[in-house]
């Protein structure tokens, strides 16, 4: 966004380099000169805790892929063999079911941070639509990774979710034979699913790639939302977002060492400990508490067909999101009722969560429904209605004065650098 | 440049049109053979067809006990119905039911959900089904819920004592199997 780079090799081979492929200049000026926002706070340091959770997911994921064994009959076993015989493996397996967890809850902030300060508007559509789009992929991802284990859990979510397939009319059941390559979850399903799971989050990182490309086009927004006008509402990337996302990722990796090291197994499942068995459905199923929310609205709707389009249609609606919402007012820091609207959205996710964990009968089953009518209703109601009526609070002329009447200054001449 | 192929006051379509039209037409007929082995090698394979069919001995279940068996992946549920279960079926009429099609492969597929549809031909107390609730796929459990016939503890879907869906999320009555009973004991499903 500030044009070419400004890098300029010192050393021979750097500039050898350079002439032939400019890529130490195409990371120079992507994350050491790259103008960020100089008022971004540590919302914004989700996106590096992000990149470092799929690297890390990656690294710990390869490593178990060389002592898995993805059979019906010796799956569960492997993975025992992991936990037990594999040097360190106990380890390296609950770094990677742990910090699958993670790496949802960095998602949540993410999204919601992106929510609250309007960053899907114009002009960064493209760039929220492929964050919904990795959201999706870390979804599949995440399920085919649950169902490795072969444990009664990994089975009976491979089932139930499989069958969601077959509310299709006319063709649904022939997509769930052909989902799972029989005529149940089985050995076929297990290894197609560890072959997916291998592939996906190198797709992922793939969109990854579009979705920084996008951001650094678009420029970063930031809790004002309003744009950077002058040189004087920046700083350089690196160090000021450098030190500061890896402040965001040592915090963040304190929470990971504590959940690994210390409840290891606290977001997990007894039941999955226990050998898949086709005969036996354990008494009460529910998914991992990441996709319990989605889950909540599933059970809601009281019919199948219309249960499972209402479980795609949550993610599916986010797609529409820059355009559902009608203020031109990017933060909700000047958006008085938007903002506790937000709020109010936030709480009936967080409900919808604990719904999905509960059994679905009497009370919570009434209030998933109005729960998930209140979802749709946010998206599809109150933000473009909200964005026509709502009167936005005046915003400061730049980034830089905001920034300065916080601090008590007066708004410095704009001359000389940022730092 | 002036181009020596300057085609822009020819008639259209030209014939260049036509050519793109089936070069492209001709691309995608290729992709999808190429692509349709792709697609198909995730269908069902010759060794899970081969497991068409089981036979199984039904003599030592006495009246109110079930069995269940393995067959294709699935569990199935074989019971021998008490008198009051067989009553209790038999006094539903089928216009009360949430799915009025007795959903058995060895019946055409517009047969109403009677309880004489759903048992075994000729042998009332018997009930052969397969035990993967419609809703999304769990097994059920055997004479529990409202009706004492099935509940299915993942989304509460209740069938009653012919395996009919009652109540819940489920849209269809549990699923009957083709089967035959080559002898007395002797259950053949498949």
């Amino acid at each position: 966004m500030e044009g070419h780079s400004t890098y300029q090799p010192t050393s021979t081979g750097a500039r050898w380099l350079e002439r032939r492929l400019p890529v130490i200049g195409l990371v120079h000026s992507s994350f050491v000169a790259y103008p960020t926002p100089r008022n971004l706070n540590y919302w914004w340091t989700f996106g590096a805790i992000l990149s470092v959770m799929l690297v890390a997911q990656m690294i710990t994921g390869i490593v178990l892929a060389m002592h898995y064994v993805s059979h019906g009959t010796l799956a569960f076993a492997s993975v025992e063999s992991i936990m037990r015989d594999v040097n360190f493996g106990w380890l390296l397996r609950y770094l990677h079911a742990n910090g699958a967890s993670l790496f949802f809850f960095a998602v949540y902030i993410h999204l919601f941070r992106g929510m609250y300060y309007g960053s899907y508007k114009e002009p960064r559509e493209v760039l929220w639509i492929l964050g919904v789009l990795i959201l999706f992929l870390m979804i599949a991802t995440a399920f085919m990774g649950y169902v490795l284990p072969w444990g009664q859990m990994s089975f009976w979510a491979a089932t139930v979710i499989t069958n969601l397939f077959s509310a299709i009319p006319l063709v649904g059941e022939s997509i769930t034979q052909w989902l799972w390559g029989g005529f149940a979850v089985d050995s076929a399903t297990l290894n197609r699913f560890y072959s997916l799971h291998y592939l996906l989050p190198f797709v992922i990182a793939g969109v990854v790639v579009l979705h920084i490309w996008a951001l650094h086009v678009a420029g970063q927004n930031n809790p004002l939302g309003i744009d950077i006008k002058s040189k004087e509402d920046t700083v350089p990337f690196t160090p000021y977002a450098t030190v500061k996302d890896a402040v965001g990722v040592v915090v963040f990796f304190i929470l990971f060492a504590w959940l690994v090291f210390y409840l290891p197994n606290y977001l997990g499942h007894p039941d999955n400990y226990v050998p898949a068995d086709p005969l036996k459905t354990p008494a009460h199923i529910v998914p991992e508490w990441y996709f319990l929310p989605f889950y909540a609205i599933l059970r809601a709707i009281p019919d199948k067909l219309f249960g499972v389009i209402g479980l795609v249609a949550a993610i599916v609606v986010m797609f529409f999101l820059p355009w559902l919402d009608t203020s031109r007012v990017r933060s909700a820091v000047f958006r008085p009722i938007y903002r506790q609207f937000f709020w109010i959205f936030v709480l009936v996710c967080l409900g919808l969560g604990y719904l999905g964990s509960q059994p679905a009968e009497g009370g919570y089953v009434i209030a998933s429904r109005i729960l998930t009518a209140y979802y749709f209703l946010h998206f599809l109601v109150i933000m473009p209605v909200l964005g026509l009526i709502e009167r936005p609070r005046p915003r400061p002329a730049s980034i830089t004065e905001a920034v300065l009447a916080r601090s008590g200054h007066a708004p410095a001449p704009a001359a000389g650098g940022a730092s | 440049m002036a181009s020596s192929f300057d085609v822009e006051d020819e008639a259209r379509p030209t014939r260049r049109d036509f050519l793109y039209i089936a070069t492209g037409a001709m691309a995608a007929v290729g992709a999808a053979a190429v692509a349709w082995p792709l697609i198909d090698q995730m269908n069902p394979d010759a060794a899970a067809l081969a497991l068409a069919s089981i036979e199984v001995d039904v003599g030592a279940l006495e009246e109110g006990m079930s069995l269940t068996v393995m067959w294709r992946g699935k569990p199935v549920f074989i019971r021998n119905r008490t008198e009051k279960e067989i009553d209790e079926a038999k006094s539903v009429p089928v216009s009360q039911l949430p799915d009025r099609l007795a959903r058995n492969a060895n019946l055409a597929a517009d047969a109403p959900a009677t309880d004489e549809n759903r048992a075994v031909a000729g042998k009332e107390a018997w009930l052969v089904q397969i035990g993967m609730c419609t809703h999304l796929g769990c097994v059920p459990l055997g004479q529990q819920g409202p009706y004492g016939g099935y509940f299915c503890p993942c989304h509460g879907s209740v069938y009653d004592t012919a395996g009919r869906i009652r109540s819940g999320p489920a849209p269809e009555n549990l699923h009957i199997p083709v089967y035959s009973f080559v002898s007395d004991t002797k259950l053949k499903i498949g």
